[in-house]
């Protein structure tokens, strides 16, 4: 699969060493034709190819996608300016189940860039597509500097209650300090009939599962973004083998009562 | 089903019937003190009169006595490499001031005839079948070459004692499709193939064959070669029940037994690159000294290697148990879950050319005893 | 006006206690209000209260040379602050400053440790519910000491 070229029509530095590029289609491909949850193969010229989530709307023709500067990859498309060109597969993975949504209460537990691929969820409540009864985002950072989208949440509060919490900050810091566990601890649910989309780095997502799952919500009622290594992003190269699954292709958005059983096994 | 006699003395006109049909006839041949599979031109570069002896870490050439041509068991190498290349360009991609252009590599794929599939290596074939070409997404390098290809199958009559496919029920007989099917038989007077076409292409080869018609005798003495083959593995070390090998596994991710082979495993990667099913490929991304021009080639990955696995914060399998046990169960037991079949056809590659001796049916039997304790 | 006792209903931290326990422990407590800026607890002070938050923001804080207060944890309504109370020398270890207008009841530690002494049940229910918040925050802790969302991982403690 050779990728299409797109070309950056904008680029947003969230913080240092993390941006969000908006790209749209300069030969071949379409955009905007995507499912939340869903990711892209970005290809810098020479550097490598990487797996990104999508962060933007499903509706504007463009794609949007929020990059960390890690890797060789990451850091080549981290240098890339506004005009210059990228190669995109894509979009590639099962989404988020927003058909589970209607009629109940959504929650949304983001950790640190975990955020990025629930953002076009938020979006789809915001543009009215996805009619929760009601919803709620708690959404944990490191510090407020790294928290991404900031100057969105007063709009995303529209459609949503939104808790922030960062595990540093000065006092200054309107939202709350402590790790996510806490807040999401403290929230009042209706346990059963509550669906949660969850995102962040592992060991942050076990620990919210375990709350989660004290609270009274059902394994079946949370869904989980993984991240393992994914190359070819169409289940031929085996780097994110996983138990039964290939997260590219069976995941990245998985329910959690259908894997517990290899959430559970260290270093699969 | 319709049989003919082929003579040994026979062989070469197969051999150049394919190559006037058009293809690349690939088949055994010796090379560096083994037997490999390389582009064969006629019968006297086949390994006439050669077998093995094989054993955990071990692989010698042994001087038959009978002048078979088939008569050694599977080596170091696999079909795999013909059709899931070790190393193959993507694509080329160009930069310019105003612009980045991105084109697939374009191959000129071969119409290959392999001669000499065993059983284990149909049932490998198709397993990387389903890997390849049975979603979705297609591997359109594998899929050309595999669309194109030609199979002479060959029973085995002759088995090593690294051979485990009755355990695994992939062999010594022929079952899945191919175009020829061929037993070998060496008799005190006689040398010949039973062959059956399997294909129309097959019978177009037939028809160019100089072809006797088979007796009772031919089948009775063709049986008999292949029960050979199934009584040496039913009465070898390497004989096993498979049959709740999955099951086996799943319970036992926290096996002490883990523990152990991560002991004498080097992660080295030989059975993944000996393994005529595993298909864990990477991808390099390289440019030129100008910087305009950019390649993307693909070539075999394994599990075993330490980047395999690597995400933003490091490698998730950092350890060689947790590697081991990730190629085994996977092999064994996931790949049911994902391609309906075991990913072991019990060819024993694995075994042979592990340079510390890990054998994988030692290790089910490991696992199973110390779930016992 | 809500009594102390009814306030302390409405609190989180005394569910399902019972009544007669409710009013026994109000007779320890009252009603404070502290303005944004203002000090609820100095470390090293004696700590002779417990907090209970109804409302607002308080930073629980040290104080850093050449840096200023730092703050670890942010407290909110329903949660509750200090157990220092509870064992000698009974100071507190921390700051908590409002960080807005707070309302919280403030109950005499003294006062409620010599209930709990007279009523050992009492007592064992009290030191439950502070114990499950002990533990909670020390998990709190273990977990932001992980520093989940950092790239940087310390190395793999053991490599075969």
């Amino acid at each position: 699969m050779v990728p299409d070229i797109y070309r950056i029509a904008s680029r947003t530095e969230e913080f240092p060493g993390t941006c969000t590029l908006g790209i749209t289609p300069h030969s071949g491909g379409r955009a905007g034709n995507f499912s939340a949850g869903q990711f892209n193969m970005l290809y810098a010229f020479g550097a490598g190819e990487v797996a990104i989530s999508m962060s933007g709307s499903a509706q504007d023709g463009t794609y949007i996608h929020t990059i960390r500067s890690q890797g060789l990859a990451t850091q080549a498309l981290h240098r890339l300016r506004e005009g210059e060109f990228l190669g995109v597969r894509g979009p590639f993975g099962s989404g988020w189940p927003m058909e589970q949504v209607a009629g109940r209460h959504l929650l949304i537990v983001a950790g640190g860039l975990g955020m990025a691929p629930l953002r076009p969820v938020i979006y789809s409540l915001l543009e009215g597509k996805t009619q929760p009864s009601s919803a709620q985002l708690f959404y944990g950072a490191r510090r407020p500097q790294e928290m991404l989208y900031t100057g969105e949440l007063q709009r995303w509060q529209q459609a949503l209650k939104v808790v922030t919490t960062v595990d540093h900050a000065e006092t200054e810091w309107p939202g709350q300090i402590g790790v996510i566990t806490k807040p999401l601890g403290a929230a009042t649910l209706d346990a059963e009939n509550t669906v949660v989309f969850l995102c962040g780095p592992e060991v942050m997502m076990r620990f919210c599962i375990q709350v989660l799952l004290g609270k009274g919500v059902s394994a079946d009622a949370i869904y989980l973004s993984m991240e393992r290594n994914m190359k070819c992003a169409i289940g031929h190269c085996g780097h994110c083998q996983w138990g039964p699954n290939f997260i590219c292709k069976d995941g990245p958005v998985f329910r959690y009562g259908d894997i517990r059983a290899w959430f559970d096994i260290r270093a699969l | 089903m319709q049989y003919s006699v082929l003579l040994a003395t026979d062989l070469d006109r197969l051999i150049q019937a394919l190559r006037a049909e058009g293809y690349q006839v690939m088949g055994p041949t010796l090379r560096d003190q083994a037997i490999i599979y390389d582009e064969i031109h006629s019968v006297a570069e086949l390994p006439k009169g050669w077998g093995d002896e094989q054993e955990k870490a071990h692989y010698r050439l042994k001087q038959r006595e009978d002048g078979a041509y088939f008569g050694y068991a599977a080596g170091p190498h696999s079909w795999k490499k013909f059709l899931q290349r070790p190393r193959r360009p993507v694509w080329r991609a160009q930069k310019s001031e105003d612009s980045l252009q991105i084109v697939a590599a374009v191959e000129t794929v071969p119409a290959m005839a392999f001669l000499g599939v065993r059983s284990c290596e149909l049932h490998a074939i198709a397993t990387q079948d389903r890997v390849f070409t049975g979603d979705q997404y297609r591997n359109d390098s594998y899929s050309e070459r595999r669309a194109k290809l030609f199979i002479v199958a060959v029973n085995c009559t002759t088995a090593a004692a690294t051979c485990f496919c009755t355990s695994m029920h992939t062999g010594p007989q022929v079952t899945l499709p191919c175009d020829l099917e061929m037993t070998e038989v060496i008799d005190d007077a006689e040398h010949f193939f039973l062959l059956r076409s399997g294909s129309a292409g097959g019978e177009r080869i037939l028809q160019q064959l100089p072809l006797h018609a088979a007796a009772q005798r031919h089948h009775v003495l063709a049986q008999s070669a292949v029960s050979n083959a199934v009584r040496q593995m039913e009465q070898g070390p390497r004989n096993f029940d498979s049959s709740d090998l999955q099951a086996l596994l799943y319970r036992n991710y926290d096996s002490v037994s883990w523990d152990q082979v991560a002991d004498r495993c080097l992660s080295c990667a030989n059975c993944t690159m000996a393994c005529p099913t595993c298909f864990c490929s990477t991808v390099e991304d390289t440019t030129d000294l100008s910087g305009d021009h950019a390649e993307r080639w693909e070539r075999w990955d394994s599990c075993f290697t330490g980047d395999f696995s690597y995400i933003s914060g490091g490698a998730v399998r950092a350890d060689t148990r947790s590697r081991y046990r990730q190629w085994m169960t996977h092999k064994l037991a996931t790949w049911y879950d994902q391609f309906g079949s075991s990913g072991c056809v019990g060819c024993g590659r694995c075994i042979a050319w592990c340079p510390v001796g890990i054998d994988i049916t030692e290790e089910v039997q490991s696992i199973r005893e110390a779930e016992k304790r | 006006m809500k009594s102390i006792e009814q306030l302390l209903q409405q609190h989180p931290f005394f569910h399902g206690l019972p009544a007669t326990d409710r009013q026994l422990i109000s007779g320890c407590g009252e009603n404070c209000v502290y303005s944004s800026g203002e000090y609820i607890a100095r470390e090293n002070t004696p700590a002779d209260f417990f907090f209970v938050i109804r409302e607002g923001r308080v930073a629980v804080e040290t104080y850093m040379p050449s840096h200023g207060a730092l703050c670890l944890q942010t407290l909110h309504d329903g949660d509750i602050f200090g157990w220092s109370w509870l064992f000698p020398p009974y100071r507190w270890t921390f700051d908590a400053r409002a960080l807005e207008k707070v309302r919280a009841i403030r109950l005499d530690g003294k006062c409620l440790r010599q209930k709990c002494e007279e009523d050992p049940r009492l007592g064992f229910e009290l030191m439950k519910r502070f114990a499950k918040i002990v533990a909670e925050r020390l998990q709190a802790t273990r977990l932001q000491l992980l520093d989940v969302y950092s790239t940087e991982r310390p190395p793999p403690a053991e490599v075969r």
